[in-house]
């Protein structure tokens, strides 16, 4: 059992940013599964088993889904492109540029502020000692 | 637009962020209560009140046979520091001027931080309950003299230690008493700074505001800041030469197990 999913120094990480790092891991993990599943169902031939597999494949959306969306609230500049890019119809790449150019060099601040509900986003500094 | 009426103000969406970058600098530092306690939110503008759990009896039920009782919340208090910033100096720094002059919108962070500060670690009257006036512990003293803190501290330890209450400790230090601190280094050595961390196994805050010090349980669960508006810039009005605005935010606060502090005097 290892700590992979931290680059740096767990010690020096603040706690928000432990919490982040681990949903970014289990984000991962969550994709490589339901990847796993496709080519699984794509062999498989057994419809009972295909069955088990397809719901078994569900939860991993489930999963994979809840883990992005607990990572767009705590990163409004990542919500903000996600924004852009998700459920749109049209050109993907296109969409991405355009979210992005306006996320970050439009300085995600304004009238309307860098966070949703128009703070500062400062919320907990636990960790944070100077 | 939300109840902050930003949109409302004389000032382009670069002046927006050059205020929103001045603020979070400036409170940042300074904002010691939120680096020690539990921090739940923020909950929205709409958020009133922080669920207890708890109900108070009513005398008499709605009808025969059926008896009733009231659901007791706590509600959250709304802070508020005004300032003002002057046109001109915003249109400068859209020229690209890097000196503006936010005197004002610095002191207000700075004002709002202490009222934070001061709300959570000694307390509110008739509004919060405070650390210091929750904690059962009689009141150590700090005293002035530097090479005299790891003792209180020490002390202040194992009396949470005697009372069960486990580590790590945090020490939220008053400017007067920080400042001490951080200049002393002791009889020329080891720095009082560093001596002092290795005692609490935690950290040591600059908490502006604060009447000495505060030894607390950073284990969690003791202390519950609830946020409801997080601090945030709002419009109020302009004239053609200043744009009034301020900083805003709305939370409660509750001292779960009250043991888990003890009050240093300066």
């Amino acid at each position: 059992m290892g700590f992979d999913q931290y680059h740096e120094p767990p010690d020096e990480l603040p706690p928000a940013t432990r919490t982040f790092a681990r949903l970014c891991a289990s984000l991962t993990e969550e994709a490589e599964a339901i990847g796993w599943y496709e080519q699984r169902l794509a062999v498989e031939t057994d419809p009972e088993a295909l069955a088990v597999m397809r719901d078994a494949q569900g939860e991993e959306f489930k999963h994979f889904s809840m883990d992005l969306e607990f990572l767009l609230r705590r990163t409004p500049a990542w919500r903000e492109i996600a924004e852009g890019v998700l459920f749109q119809v049209g050109d993907i790449v296109e969409h991405a540029e355009e979210a992005e150019a306006e996320a970050l060099e439009g300085g995600g601040s304004g009238p309307e502020g860098a966070y949703e509900d128009g703070s500062l986003g400062i919320g907990s500094l636990k960790g944070a000692t100077r | 637009m939300n109840h902050l009426l930003r949109s409302l103000a004389p000032i382009s969406d670069s002046g927006w962020k050059l205020l929103d970058d001045e603020a979070g600098e400036r409170l940042t530092p300074a904002l010691a209560a939120r680096k020690l306690v539990d921090f739940s939110g923020p909950h929205g503008w709409e958020h009133s009140a922080t669920n207890l759990g708890r109900t108070a009896p009513l005398v008499a039920g709605p009808c025969d046979g059926v008896t009733g009782l009231q659901r007791r919340v706590l509600p959250l208090v709304e802070v508020r520091a005004e300032f003002e910033v002057s046109l001109a100096e915003l249109r400068d720094a859209d020229r690209g001027a890097v000196d503006p002059d936010l005197e004002q919108l610095d002191k207000a962070a700075h004002q709002i931080a202490v009222a934070e500060n001061v709300s959570v670690f000694h307390g509110w009257h008739g509004a919060i309950i405070g650390i210091e006036e929750a904690s059962p512990h009689e009141h150590m003293h700090l005293g002035e003299v530097t090479d005299t803190y790891p003792r209180p501290v020490a002390g202040a330890v194992e009396r949470l230690l005697h009372n069960g209450i486990s580590g790590p400790y945090a020490l939220a230090l008053g400017g007067e008493q920080y400042q001490r601190v951080v200049e002393t280094a002791e009889h020329g050595g080891y720095p009082l700074l560093e001596h002092l961390r290795k005692i609490l196994e935690g950290p040591i805050v600059w908490a502006p505001g604060v009447k000495g010090a505060i030894v607390l349980s950073m284990r969690g669960g003791d202390f519950l800041f609830e946020s409801g508006q997080d601090l945030a810039l709002g419009y109020q009005g302009h004239d053609g030469e200043v744009v009034s605005l301020y900083l805003e935010e709305s939370f409660s606060f509750r001292v779960a197990t009250p043991e888990a502090a003890v009050v240093l005097d300066p």
